[in-house]
């Protein structure tokens, strides 16, 4: 008997050892891959990435040495005029979703369509927005487009980002604001949200990241032209203002993808590998600052 | 005994306000979905500066009665509150009964302690900020009598802009129970306030309840401690399968249980 047990307990040692050993080596061989990618495109773009003349330069079209100026300027607006118009609407979807909705049939269909909708291809989302608003609405190639082709693609996730964070405030706080009178929306308002607050500041930096490097929904959408800007030009229905919306905007993702198929400038290969650079590291600073920001803002909040 | 004779004295002190109920059920009952009955026929009378045990088994309905006498069964879907509540000489349980301010005065404890991620000082006076106190004078009163009732002033003091994550357990579920008495109630329920605390904590929390029943406040709590409920309450009833199978003062509950089934419960043949 006590030797029965004893081969039990080796053989189970000894399957944990292997399991380990396996988990071990996929989650190795993972980071590997995804650091060599980072070093690889960080190394190759970084004599360009932080030169400030290719940063602010205006693009060429023929001759060597273009920068990327209104490119990243263009990714930065977009990005804000994204998140101003889809953080908003996802808030208040993934509160109704979460505190409000009755746990009906419609409810369940809403929640499954934004899961849909949320792996939906951004090529698709791009010429959908290209049907709609820059033809039918007229807009054309514009900022405005680019702006709610993206937020269409950015609802999906921040609602599931924001109802995440939502349920993930303990039923006992929900009944502790009820049961001192408060109304459900006092309570959403003050109590949860605050609670929610570090994980929906995170999932919203993160979408952030996402954003700013979509090209597709933007090829048919923001276009790919980026006139020169004058940040003295206070016209805003100039094209060359940089506030304008309705103004075509291409930009650093798009920028990459058109200098590779239909690029003549020679120094063609220096630019994209530049651009991918610049890319990659405002993308990481998103990350980061994710992380930074979702704790600071949580130990804000309770008070410590 | 000597917290049983400590209730006998505070009884006697507030006898002539008990012969009143606050608060009264009539014919209480909870279905889910139309039709499946957690609850059925509940009478029973509470009064003022009493406090009463709600004791049973676990799924007897209990907490769903509890849960009744705040209307806070009316934020769980599908469930629905039959019968009579009469609270302030009127019937709660109708669709246009003020839910916000039923709530201020029947005020509601949880099991798991639960304040808010906030500061000790903004879990008190958070509620009365948001019905429409804003004079700093006042809302520091608040906080320091509310405090006081709860038996944690001496406690938390110097730290009330500390979070009220930096307290124990048990300061806690005081801490919940002054937010509750913030508002002034006429009636606290409390839903097995001890479960999650250690025997320290809960005899802290049990002398809590013994102070604010001394200031006229009606208690009802619910308990799966049977020593407890002996030694906290002037009342006691036994739930057993969604009814009330016996009520009446504590000390006749226990010693002389009219019923079999709450005679099995108490002495553990049951439950």
């Amino acid at each position: 008997m006590a030797s029965d047990i004893k081969a039990q307990v080796s053989r189970a040692k000894r399957e944990d050892k292997i399991a380990t050993g396996i988990l071990m080596a996929i989650v190795a061989f993972i980071f590997i891959l995804l650091a060599a990618l980072i070093v690889y495109i960080i190394a190759s773009g970084a004599q360009k990435a932080f030169d400030p003349s290719f940063l602010t330069g205006k693009p060429e079209q023929f001759k060597e040495g273009g920068g990327i100026g209104p490119e990243l300027f263009n990714s930065f607006y977009l990005l804000v005029l994204t998140m101003i118009i889809s953080v908003p609407l996802s808030l208040g979807a993934a509160i109704y979703l979460v505190e409000y909705a009755p746990g009906n049939r419609v409810t369940h269909i809403i929640k499954t369509v934004i899961e849909v909708l949320s792996s939906l291809p951004s090529i698709v989302v791009g010429l959908f927005g290209f049907l709609l608003f820059v033809i039918y609405f007229g807009w054309g190639f514009s900022i405005i487009s680019g702006a709610f082709a993206l937020t269409i693609f950015n609802i999906p996730l921040l609602v599931r980002v924001i109802q995440q964070a939502l349920e993930s405030v303990p039923t006992t706080q929900r009944d502790a604001g009820l049961a001192l009178g408060l109304t459900r929306w006092e309570t959403t308002i003050h109590i949860l949200l605050p609670t929610a607050m570090p994980a929906i500041i995170t999932g919203i930096i993160l979408s952030a990241g996402r954003v700013f490097g979509e090209a597709a929904a933007l090829i048919y959408t923001a276009g790919q032209s980026a006139p020169m800007l004058d940040f003295t030009c206070l016209d805003f229905s100039s094209p060359t203002c940089p506030w304008n919306i309705f103004r075509p905007a291409e930009t650093l993702a798009v920028h990459i993808w058109k200098i590779n198929s239909e690029g003549v400038v020679p120094d063609l290969a220096a630019i994209s590998n530049g651009t991918a650079a610049v890319l990659m590291i405002c993308v990481l600073l998103f990350n980061l600052i994710a992380r930074f920001v979702g704790k600071r803002v949580g130990k804000k909040l309770v008070a410590e | 005994m000597m917290q049983i004779t400590e209730r006998d004295t505070r009884g006697a002190a507030v006898e002539a306000e008990m012969r009143e109920p606050v608060l009264a059920t009539h014919d209480v009952g909870v279905r889910y979905d139309e039709t499946k009955v957690a609850l059925s026929g509940v009478n029973l009378e509470f009064a003022a500066g009493e406090v009463t045990s709600l004791i049973g088994p676990s799924g007897c309905g209990k907490s769903t009665f509890l849960r009744c006498l705040n209307l806070m069964n009316r934020e769980i879907p599908h469930c629905h509150i039959d019968g009579e509540i009469v609270y302030d000489g009127h019937n709660i349980n109708t669709p246009d009964e003020n839910l916000y301010e039923l709530r201020q005065s029947i005020g509601m404890v949880f099991q798991i302690p639960n304040p808010f991620r906030k500061s000790i000082r903004d879990n008190i006076t958070f509620a009365p900020r948001c019905h429409g106190i804003k004079d700093k004078k006042r809302l520091d009163e608040i906080v320091e009598t509310s405090l006081v009732k709860a038996a944690l002033w001496d406690e938390v003091k110097d730290k009330l802009d500390k979070s009220a994550y930096a307290l124990s357990g048990g300061q806690r579920q005081r801490l919940c129970i002054a937010r509750t008495l913030a508002m002034n109630p006429k009636v606290v329920l409390m839903d097995e306030p001890c479960s999650a605390l250690d025997p320290i904590a809960t005899f802290s929390i049990e002398d809590t309840i013994g102070q604010i029943a001394g200031e006229g406040i009606s208690v009802i709590i619910v308990t799966h401690n049977i020593e407890q409920a002996a030694r906290i309450s002037d009342k006691t009833a036994y739930f057993l399968l969604g009814e009330v199978v016996e009520w009446g003062d504590t000390d006749a509950v226990f010693s002389d249980p009219k019923d079999k089934r709450t005679q099995d419960y108490l002495t553990g043949r049951f439950g």
